[in-house]
């Protein structure tokens, strides 16, 4: 029994070596939400791939809105001039849309910046996402694949996590179709869509989305959080419309006191910490 | 039905183009026909006109059935004219076509010798010239029988005569033709494809048989181009590799860059995708004879200085990437928005290839403190949905769309989008309603009517068109 603590040490020390250098070495972005960015020890690492899944088939717009609104962190905010390449696929562009311009300025996303990558196939897809994620001038890459997309398992995504690893090019996968499976993703997210905080006379808001963290490297799950989203300052607002403060509960990360991430948006963050 | 055109054992029966179906049925009921299709003479034409490249890169059609190849300065490299033509008949004999062929000074010479010169013997060209028929001219019907009554039966019997007097009886036409055939009048003809700015070419002694091989000749060429273009500070930004296989089939590759390069090793993977990205794989065949790069036209490209500190130049690799990618899937796959001035929500963006430079435009601010009035994804067309809707002119209250109910629970409209009125020559065209709308879980869209209710339409059909993050 004595030497079970060696033996973890050294399962321990085998499996960093195999997951890579650890996660403190990367550069963090904010996501602009001053409380979330404070329960993530202050935003989510650089170069790593992050996963986003939607709660319904129906909340594919508000994924792809808020994979917009993390690539705009991830690349720089609004100074940033990193462009972002949006990898999709024949079947999402049919069934969700194609992206539209003046759309995307109203969600503060110049698309000048945007480069749209359409694949006939899976298979492209995934060698496009694979050559594009070594370009150490992209911003951000966003890949979303069609459907299950089956092609892209643990060695595909690990394949893409190692090379985002080395080129520093934060990737989002917009897996809208999918059922969470294993990745070599550092965090995962489920986003739904969000009553919006109407306007006078009954008007549509400001885009709101629910935010969840299924999985974390760094032991975060469960993480809630309700935000809307303010275009002209790139931040994010918490809402707390829908009682559950899950979130609250959540012991704050060792790496940093409180606000260590908060990117000067307290102002709008309604909840007084 | 009838007949367009014969071969020569139709010929030997007795059979000639123009005849009806049913006569030559009758005359010879073992007749074997095929339904004449123009279309695919003109590609069979184009096919030759490929593969006759190799000989000169002036190259025009002439048809429906005739190429002109202007030969000047090429015809040395396969051993005097005279060999050029026989390499040429042979080659296309070989593959089952008859062909004749003339040399001459002028193309309208050539044009002329070829199709009405009926002797065959060998005979100095001015010579053969004067003896064509007047049908040489290629005038109408009525001048060539003129011309025939008048017992002026050969060119050279036209020659003879003052040229004033033909044009005054017969039309500037002939006179001019007449020139143009005998006269030494020369006509450049269009060649089927410029001239490009640089021209490599490799010849084998024997055909290879696999295309890695002719690629890798072409990757020489390749580096050759690259001297020659950095010496001259200059670059391309498109290249082709043409393949001539031995049965004179030619197959071409073409790639795009979107910023001007010379770099073999660029331009090589580009052409590889390329080569991959084939939908019907390249067929070597018999082997291929003769290779060529050409690059169209050169763009001005500074030589690359390496940084002091060591290490490769980081900047261009995201043009490599969309050049890569575009080449790959396709110019039109990999794309920018850019905005477009109209007030139509469709057309107020496009999307062009990204390898293509930015047209001029500015997207529009957004409002300060307003949420999004535009959706982040379109549908192109609209997509036709069920409302319940207040008539004339209230907010959708629920919608079915893709079989799913949606309870309206938010609602911002009309936003009336007039349609392009002035363009129609009625002054009609169905405005648009536009509504901003969230249901009961959150989601937004944005959905128009079409058409004013009672006014434009009776009962105006309900789209969707778009979805707000």
């Amino acid at each position: 029994m004595n030497e079970s603590p060696d033996i973890m040490a050294v399962l321990r020390a085998r499996v960093s070596a195999i997951e890579g250098p650890t996660p403190t070495g990367a550069a963090l972005f904010a996501l602009g939400g001053a409380m979330l960015d404070a329960q993530l020890g202050g935003g989510l690492p650089k170069g790593r791939l992050h996963e986003l899944f939607a709660g319904e088939e129906d909340d594919r717009a508000a994924m792809a809105g808020a994979a917009l609104m993390l690539a705009l962190q991830a690349a720089g905010g609004r100074a940033g001039a990193g462009p972002v390449l949006w990898l999709r696929q024949d079947g999402g562009v049919r069934s969700a849309g194609a992206l539209y311009g003046p759309g995307l300025v109203e969600l503060g996303f110049d698309p000048a910046r945007l480069i749209e990558v359409v694949a006939p196939d899976e298979a492209a897809l995934l060698r496009a996402a694979g050559d594009a994620v070594r370009c150490p001038q992209l911003g951000a890459l966003l890949v979303e694949p069609w459907k299950a997309a089956r092609g892209l398992d643990l060695t595909a995504s690990r394949r893409l996590a190692v090379a985002a690893e080395k080129s520093g090019v934060t990737v989002l996968i917009l897996r809208a179709g999918a059922k969470p499976g294993p990745s070599a993703a550092y965090s995962r997210w489920r986003v739904r869509s969000l009553g919006s905080a109407p306007l006078e006379a009954g008007a549509p808001g400001h885009p709101a989305i629910e935010m969840e963290l299924l999985r974390h490297r760094g032991g975060l799950e469960g993480l809630h959080a309700w935000l809307e989203w303010n275009r002209d300052e790139h931040v994010f607002r918490h809402l707390f419309r829908e009682a559950p403060l899950s979130g609250a509960g959540l012991p704050l990360p060792a790496g940093g006191p409180a606000g260590a991430g908060d990117p000067g948006g307290s102002a709008t963050d309604r909840l007084s910490a | 039905m009838r007949l367009a055109a014969v071969n020569r054992a139709a010929l030997a029966l007795g059979l000639a183009p123009g005849l009806s179906l049913a006569d030559a049925r009758a005359r010879e009921p073992m007749l074997g026909i095929a339904d004449d299709d123009a279309g695919a003479d003109a590609r069979l034409l184009e096919r030759i006109a490929d593969g006759c490249d190799r000989y000169t890169p002036m190259v025009a059609l002439d048809p429906p059935d005739g190429l002109i190849l202007d030969i000047s300065g090429c015809a040395h490299l396969f051993g005097g004219e005279a060999a050029l033509q026989d390499d040429l008949v042979g080659r296309l004999g070989r593959l089952g076509m008859t062909v004749r062929s003339a040399l001459a000074d002028t193309p309208d010479a050539a044009h002329a010798l070829a199709r009405y010169d009926k002797s065959f013997q060998p005979s100095p060209e001015g010579e053969a010239l004067m003896h064509l028929p007047v049908e040489a001219l290629e005038l109408d019907g009525e001048e060539t029988t003129a011309l025939r009554r008048a017992g002026l039966k050969r060119l050279a019997d036209l020659e003879a005569r003052p040229s004033q007097v033909l044009a005054a009886r017969f039309g500037e036409a002939a006179g001019d033709k007449l020139r143009r055939i005998a006269g030494g009048r020369d006509v450049r003809i269009t060649a089927r494809r410029p001239q490009p700015a640089l021209m490599l070419e490799r010849r084998f002694a024997e055909p290879i048989g696999r295309t890695e091989a002719a690629l890798a000749a072409i990757g020489e060429l390749a580096a050759q181009a690259a001297r020659r273009m950095e010496k001259a500070h200059q670059g391309g930004r498109r290249f082709e590799a043409q393949l001539f296989r031995t049965d004179g089939l030619v197959r071409a590759l073409r790639i795009e860059t979107g910023l001007p390069v010379r770099d073999v090793a660029v331009v090589m993977r580009l052409f590889d995708e390329r080569l991959a990205a084939l939908s019907d794989p390249v067929d070597p065949g018999f082997g291929f004879d003769l290779v060529r790069l050409s690059v169209p036209a050169f763009e001005a490209l500074a030589p690359l200085q390496l940084p002091l500190e060591g290490g490769a130049v980081a900047e261009g690799e995201l043009a490599q990437l969309l050049d890569r990618l575009s080449t790959r899937l396709g110019r039109n796959r990999v794309r920018r928005l850019a905005p477009q001035d109209s007030h139509i929500p469709e057309q107020a963006a496009f999307a062009f290839p990204a390898i293509e430079p930015a047209p001029p435009g500015q997207w529009p601010e957004a409002e300060a403190g307003e949420p999004p009035l535009r959706p982040t994804h379109i549908f192109d067309p609209p997509q036709l949905i069920d409302v319940l809707a207040g008539v004339p002119d209230g907010p959708p209250q629920r919608f079915r769309w893709r079989r799913e109910l949606h309870e309206v629970t938010l609602a911002e409209g009309p936003e009336r989008i007039g349609a392009l009125w002035w363009r129609r020559a009625d002054n009609a065209g169905l405005s648009r309603d536009y509504y901003r709308v969230e249901d009961r879980k959150g989601r937004r869209f944005w959905l128009f009517r079409l058409g004013l209710y009672g006014r434009e339409a009776k009962a105006p059909a309900w789209y969707i068109h778009g979805l707000f993050a």
